[in-house]
């Protein structure tokens, strides 16, 4: 059995898998009820400064994009941080890690960008016995109004500054949650690592808008008659994340740095591929908030049957193991060719392909009497469109043509590895070559 | 309730209210918004539908599909209605599993296609419930065609010629139009007057007059029709029963299946109905089949059905003989009746068939055979053209058309099952009404030759 035991800056929790501070994690009720699942950790759902909470809406706080029948693939919120009372909330945080000792207790915060606020918020959070903190930069909506959440995200220098402040006023690890709502996520990861950060998580939510009610013209959710952007998460953000992640991973001055990965997780190979671009471990929220905690056991189950077949005995065994193979386009191999090859067993002839090449490609599939698709070797680009179509797995495939193979489509044998930066059609290539 | 299952003879009652209610619902109870859209979306939106091709009206089903996928079952009833205005009916009646449902690329990757029909009719029923109808008449032309049989062929002809701005008049044997829809299908294929509905709701298009009573070849001429009109569009099915001619064949009880079902289908109580204790169909097609089911669902206790060939000749389809089985229905095949007796001399009691043998040196009867107790006997072996002028050239019983539907007689055209060439559906008489209609828009606008 694959030891999933997990150590994230210096945190250890019994597998990689946490919640993500949110609404599943803002009650001592709900997270009692997910380590009782099998959750290896919290980040408790982000505390404000002392005083009267936030407000939420009473309207609806949450819009969706559905898959076939109303599979949730994305969700939007507009909640804000905690709407409880500071005390309680850090009571409730006291009794919990009191009850689960061998599980991370992370508490987000939120408070405004003055050093006083951060004095006063540290040392009452420490004193619950909590493992660690993130620091809540992303949230897109609501508090970004208030110069809070990812209205600090989207400035460098405030990162670096409030992470500073908190690593010179607490013991705690800090963890520096980024906003994906910002042009390059590398600057905002770099500048939390300057101001001292153990580690990054990502991604929050990204700014949206779900859907519009054509009858009301208004965006949803809908709150009397009107609606805002709010943050989008899910599995449709996934890709977005594990960009946003692998990025951190192979940049030269933030390589190495831990990273929490969030965004989309829904299953255990999410979580995998998530590791394998250089998360430490993951957080989880949308899946939790749509099936309920218990998804925990096949999270489990999953990572560690994969990690025996694959022989990782341990999670860092994982970690970042597919980092090296994120290059820049420039870098990648010109001289592979590979083909299209359609299985005709295992064709049901419903022609995706044909439409999708003859309309929108490169009209390399041919259909003829019967019904039946033939890939046109000399006009065929490998551009996979056709095996994304396919209803039917495995039906389409992509053949490599081995060295010395002739491609069809430009007559010349396949050669060596050779890719842009030396490619006779770039026009800087002629320097490098010199 | 005085009667019951048991109870001998020919007699009504024989079920409570509630299993009447029951036994003659919907058979496929209709999609609700949320099962249609999940059924939508398992259509892969094939490039070149085999679903369209094997359809005879050749509904663009891809494209329907994907309007109710995308909430829009509205203009999926538009697409549907656009290639075959009773799409409502044929939804219901439709053998999709050996049509539309059997070609479509699911059906051969898993064994389970997708729910056309089903889907068919959430479209259709959705519209229909809305207040008019969905397409407009062009400018009225001042043509005027004669349409004999407001069956699903004339019914489809009148349409489209109304639609292109000629006038249709309709002239229908019966008191009521619908045709084989409102006479022939079982009744739980199209439950709550579906047809009469239907028919209302094509009218409603105007610019179609319908005149009952009106049969051709008694009163009706056809000389007349093509002095007085523009075109002539013939589609009055079958109207005659092929006979059995077998001996007893005149006792009480022993009677055509088209004759009973019709009486079912236009029943406003269906408790008032007779039926035996133990009946007997004899014929291997879909008439055959509807009346069985409906003779168990009238609360028969034994019904057994004979066909004389093997399953490999039964021209109903195997969901209907499945579903005959799954009612109760035993199917009988290799056997035809040689006496229909009579223990009274007056009413049937059994029915006499001999094993048939069907091989090589061709079809016969063979020495062995058996009895089986009947108290009431439907005979379903085939329709026959009636009435029709004999100057029409007819082939196998049925009028010569040409792809256009035109008879040999210029300015005559015919379609349904009267006519040459169809598969005796409700679907194909649709699509031959509305071709012909076609063919004759083209020729009176000097289109066609």
């Amino acid at each position: 059995m694959a030891n999933l035991a997990s150590e994230f800056v210096g945190i250890k929790s019994p597998n990689p898998f946490w919640l993500a501070s949110a609404p599943p994690t803002d009650k001592e009720y709900n997270v009692r009820r997910a380590f009782e699942a099998g959750w290896g950790g919290v980040v408790w759902k982000t505390l404000g400064s002392e005083g009267p909470p936030v407000v939420n809406v009473s309207g609806p706080r949450y819009g969706a994009i559905f898959g076939a029948d109303r599979r949730l693939l994305g969700l939007n919120n507009i909640e804000l941080i905690t709407d409880r009372p500071l005390q309680q909330n850090l009571r409730e945080i006291k009794t919990v890690k009191r009850d689960y000792p061998d599980r991370a207790m992370v508490v987000s915060l939120m408070v405004p960008c003055e050093e006083e606020a951060w004095k006063a918020i540290l040392p009452v959070v420490e004193e619950t016995g909590a493992d660690g903190i993130e620091l809540n930069f992303g949230c897109p909506h609501g508090m970004a109004e208030r110069g809070m959440g990812s209205a600090v995200g989207q400035v460098p220098e405030y990162i670096e500054m409030v992470t500073r402040w908190c690593k010179q006023n607490t013991r705690m690890p800090v963890i520096v949650k980024l906003t994906p709502n910002i042009t390059n996520v590398v600057y905002p990861a770099e500048a939390a690592k300057r101001g001292g950060a153990d580690a990054v998580s990502l991604i929050n939510t990204i700014n949206s808008i779900t859907s519009v009610d054509l009858d009301a013209m208004s965006p949803e959710p809908m709150i009397d008659g009107k609606g805002t952007h709010g943050g989008y998460c899910g599995p449709a953000v996934k890709p977005i994340a594990l960009n946003m992640v692998a990025e951190i991973a192979r940049h030269a001055e933030t390589a190495g740095m831990p990273i929490s990965g969030i965004g989309g997780v829904t299953t255990w190979r999410d979580a995998a591929e998530f590791m394998a671009l250089g998360a430490g471990n993951v957080q989880v929220c949308t899946a939790v908030m749509t099936y309920g905690f218990r998804i925990v056991e096949e999270m489990i189950a999953g990572l560690s049957n994969w990690m025996d077949e694959k022989g990782y005995a341990s999670v860092d065994e994982v970690v970042g193991r597919a980092v090296p193979n994120v290059t820049d386009w420039q870098f990648l191999n010109l001289n592979y060719v590979t083909k299209a090859e359609i299985d005709q067993e295992a064709c049901i002839k419903c022609g995706r392909c044909y439409a999708a090449c003859e309309d929108t490609s490169h009209q390399a599939i041919l259909m003829k009497e019967g019904r039946v698709f033939e890939v046109d070797d000399s006009e065929c680009v490998a551009c996979n469109l056709c095996v994304n179509v396919c209803p039917v797995e495995g039906c389409i495939t992509m053949r490599e043509l081995s060295k010395g193979e002739t491609d069809e489509r430009t007559g010349e044998p396949v050669s060596d590895y050779g890719n842009w930066t030396e490619h006779p059609n770039n026009p800087g290539a002629s320097c490098a070559a010199e | 309730m005085q009667n019951s299952q048991r109870t001998p003879g020919v007699v009504p009652g024989r079920l409570d209210d509630a299993t009447y209610r029951s036994n003659f619902d919907d058979l496929h109870p209709p999609l609700d918004a949320h099962e249609a859209r999940v059924a939508a979306d398992r259509c892969y939106f094939c490039h070149d539908a085999p679903c369209m091709d094997a359809c005879p009206t050749a509904i663009d089903i891809p494209m329907f599909i994907r309007q109710i996928q995308s909430g829009d079952p509205d203009n999926a009833a538009r697409t549907i209605f656009e290639q075959n205005i009773l799409g409502g009916m044929c939804a219901r009646v439709c053998p999709t599993e050996t049509l539309c449902e059997e070609v479509c690329v699911r059906q051969t990757a898993e064994a389970k296609p997708v729910e056309i029909g089903q889907l068919q009719r959430y479209a259709t029923d959705q519209l229909m419930a809305k207040e008019g109808h969905p397409f407009q008449r062009a400018e009225p032309t001042g043509r005027r065609i004669a349409v004999v049989g407001a069956g699903p062929a004339g019914l489809a002809c009148a349409h489209r010629l109304a639609l292109k701005g000629h006038s249709a008049v309709i002239y229908d044997a019966r008191k009521k139009a619908g045709g084989l829809n409102e006479f022939g299908i079982a009744a739980y294929k199209a439950p709550n007057n579906f047809a009469e509905a239907e028919v209302q709701w094509l009218l409603g298009l105007g610019g179609i007059e319908i005149r009952y009573g009106e049969k051709l070849g008694e009163g009706l001429l056809l000389e007349e029709l093509q002095d007085e009109y523009d075109a002539v569009f013939l589609g009055m099915g079958l109207a005659g029963v092929n006979a059995l001619r077998t001996e007893g064949e005149e006792h009480a009880h022993v009677r055509d299946a088209v004759e009973f079902i019709a009486d079912l289908r236009q029943a406003t109580d269906l408790s008032t109905l007779p039926v035996g204790r133990d009946v007997v169909v004899i014929g291997g097609g879909m008439t055959a089949v509807d009346a069985a089911i409906q003779s168990k669902l009238l609360g028969a206790e034994n019904v057994t059905m004979v066909y004389r060939r093997g399953r490999d000749r039964l021209s109903a389809s195997t969901f209907e003989q499945e579903l005959a089985t799954a009612k109760g229905v035993k199917i009988v095949l290799n056997a035809q009746p040689v006496a229909f007796n009579s223990e009274d001399g007056e009413t049937v009691s059994s029915v006499t068939f001999a094993y048939t043998e069907d091989g090589a040196t061709g079809f016969k009867l063979s020495e062995e055979t058996f009895t089986v107790k009947a108290d009431q006997v439907f005979k379903a072996i085939g329709q026959s053209l009636k009435g029709v002028p004999g100057v029409l050239e007819t082939t196998g019983g049925k009028i010569v058309v040409d792809a256009a539907g035109r008879s040999s007689i210029s300015g005559v055209w015919a379609g349904g099952d009267c006519a040459s060439g169809g598969d005796d559906l409700t679907v194909t008489a649709v699509a031959n009404g509305r071709d012909a209609a076609e063919d004759i828009h083209a020729m009176l606008t000097g289109a066609a030759g």
